[in-house]
C-alpha cells in the first residue's frame, strides 16, 4: 500500500494539491478584499484572472480541487467503511478517473475564451 | 496525535491512522473530525462555487456589478462566509500538519504554528469583513464610517 505504490502517490498528491489550493485561497481572499476599494480597482484585478496565462494556471487549481475533493471522499470511506481499506487501490483509480472526467468539460469552459469562443454566452473579457 | 515510543524516539502519525488513535489529545481528535466534516461540506461548497464562477459564468463576467446582483440575496453572503471559513481553517490546519511532519524542533514548531494561527485569523477577518460589509457603491471605509455614525 505504501512505498512507491498507490497509497504513497495518493497521499503525496493529496498533500501537494491541498497546499496549492490553500495558496490560491490566500491570494483569492486578497483579491476579493479589493471589492471594498470600489469598482475600478476590483474590475482591474478581475481582468488579471481573465488573461490567457491566468486561465491556464486556474486549470491547475480546478484539477487540484477536484482531485482533493474526490480523494478526500476516498479517505473518509477508508476511515468509516469497515472494509474500505481493502478497496483503497481501486478507489484511487476511481478517484483519478472521476477527476479527469469532471476536469475535462470544466477545462473546456475555462480555456475556450482564449480562442475567442464563449460557451457561457457571456464573456465581456472577449470584447 | 498518536505517539509511539520505541527506543527513545517518538513517531507522530496524524492523518495516517483510521480514526484518531487512542491517547490522542482532545484537540487532535477534534482536528481529525473537523477535516472530515468540513471536507464533506467543502466538496459541495467549493465545486458549486467553481461551476458558478467558471462554467455557468465566465470569470470575466463576475465583475463588480455581478457581485452587486449576487449579494442582493443574503443567501450568497452566508454561502461565501461558510466557504471562506471552512476552506481557510481546513487548509491552514492541513498546513499545520505538514509543518508538524517536517519540523523536528519543538520551539520552531510552536513558532510556526503560532504564525499559522495569526495568518488564519488575519485572512478570516479580511474575508469575512468584505463579505459582510459589502454595500453597492460604497467603499469599505465609507461603510465603516457609516456604521460608526459619521
Amino acid at each position: 500500500m505504501y512505498r512507491g505504490q498507490s497509497g504513497q502517490w495518493s497521499w503525496l498528491l493529496h498533500r501537494v494539491t491541498g497546499l496549492g489550493v490553500l495558496l490560491f485561497l490566500l491570494i483569492h481572499i486578497v483579491d476579493i478584499t479589493l471589492i471594498g476599494f470600489g469598482p475600478t480597482i476590483y474590475n482591474d484585478s478581475l481582468a488579471v484572472f481573465s488573461t490567457p496565462v491566468v486561465r491556464v494556471i486556474s486549470l491547475a487549481l480546478i484539477a487540484s480541487v477536484l482531485y482533493h475533493a474526490f480523494n478526500g471522499l476516498r479517505i473518509i470511506l477508508i476511515d468509516f467503511w469497515p472494509s474500505g481499506y481493502k478497496y483503497q487501490r481501486q478507489m484511487f483509480y476511481g478517484v483519478l478517473a472521476l477527476s479527469v472526467l469532471s476536469f475535462l468539460p470544466m477545462a473546456f469552459y475555462v480555456v475556450a475564451p482564449i480562442f475567442g469562443s464563449c460557451p457561457q454566452g457571456n464573456c465581456p473579457g472577449l470584447m | 496525535m498518536a505517539t509511539q515510543s520505541s527506543a527513545g524516539t517518538s513517531v507522530t502519525t496524524y492523518g495516517a491512522t483510521a480514526r484518531p488513535a487512542r491517547g490522542s489529545t482532545a484537540w487532535e481528535t477534534f482536528s481529525w473530525y473537523f477535516f472530515r466534516v468540513s471536507g464533506v461540506g467543502l466538496i459541495f461548497l467549493a465545486i458549486i462555487h467553481l461551476l458558478l464562477m467558471h462554467v455557468f459564468n465566465d470569470v470575466s463576467a463576475t465583475g463588480y456589478n455581478f457581485i452587486v446582483q449576487r449579494y442582493e440575496n443574503p443567501f450568497w453572503r452566508v454561502y461565501d462566509l461558510l466557504l471562506l471559513t471552512l476552506a481557510l481553517f481546513h487548509g491552514l490546519n492541513g498546513l499545520r500538519i505538514v509543518c508538524d511532519d517536517y519540523i523536528r524542533t519543538r520551539g520552531v514548531r510552536l513558532a510556526v504554528v503560532s504564525v499559522l494561527f495569526l495568518t488564519a485569523l488575519t485572512f478570516w477577518l479580511m474575508g469575512s469583513m468584505t463579505i459582510i460589509t459589502f454595500q453597492p457603491g460604497h467603499t469599505i471605509s465609507q461603510t465603516l464610517l457609516g456604521l460608526l455614525g459619521r
